[in-house]
């Protein structure tokens, strides 16, 4: 069970890599995948760059409590979430999530859980810079389908 | 002593402030945490708030010595 969050760009396939490393051989077979990447339009709007703010401390507190609860969900592994907080720019990625279980339905379902589970509860703010030099908070949407930020 | 809050994003910017430092005496929840710290402005709709950087209800008890957050819905991921 990993947190990180990243100040500079992220590398998502790499930390999954990495991380799938350091299980044993042999103990899962299946690792389900979701990465999140920044789009350059939102709203109807062109979006030139991104801030996002965290609450350092909590952040890590509830993504640590969102593993958690996944692992009494599902029988995982291991599970891998990273996330970029600062300053980002179009088509970087902004969230990594991963889970390792012996079978797909297990992993499947808990990385969609952890992904969903971190847009409702993680203390994380978007903020856009758009093309004529305004900025703007995203707003959370009740459709998680048309939320700012990534491609879900 | 005193209780920390500490407030983020859209809401710190309406504010014009990051943290502050309220007394503690006489404050039992976190709704007194925000009174005490806002005297003028009712808790805009939607915010939500932490205690020691876990999420917590407007009733949950503060003791002293505490963090209490306010702040928007959460938009990462």
């Amino acid at each position: 069970m990993t947190v990180v969050l990243h100040s500079d760009p992220l590398e998502p396939f790499s930390l999954v890599s990495e991380h799938e490393r350091g299980l044993a051989p042999g103990s899962f077979g299946a690792c389900a995948l979701f990465v999140g990447t920044m789009r350059d339009f939102n709203d109807g709007e062109i979006v030139t760059g991104m801030t996002l703010e965290h609450y350092p401390g909590m952040t890590e507190r509830e993504l640590a409590l969102i593993e958690d609860d996944a692992r009494t969900r599902w029988p995982i592994q291991d599970s891998l979430i990273g996330h970029r907080v600062g300053r980002i720019e179009p088509g970087q990625p902004i969230v990594v999530v991963a889970a390792w279980s012996a079978h797909r339905q297990a992993a499947f379902e808990a990385c969609q859980f952890l992904m969903e589970a971190l847009k409702e509860r993680a203390p994380l703010w978007k903020q856009e810079a758009l093309e004529d030099g305004g900025r703007r908070w995203v707003s959370p949407s009740p459709n998680p389908s048309h939320q700012g930020g990534e491609g879900l | 002593m005193s209780i920390t809050v500490r407030y983020f994003a859209s809401l710190r910017e309406q504010l014009g402030i990051s943290e502050a430092s309220v007394p503690a005496d006489g404050i039992h929840c976190v709704a007194d945490v925000w009174q005490r710290a806002q005297p003028d402005r009712d808790l805009p709709p939607r915010v939500l708030a932490a205690l020691n950087h876990a999420h917590a209800s407007l009733e949950d008890p503060v003791r002293d010595g505490d963090e209490v957050a306010f702040f928007p819905p959460v938009t990462g991921g």
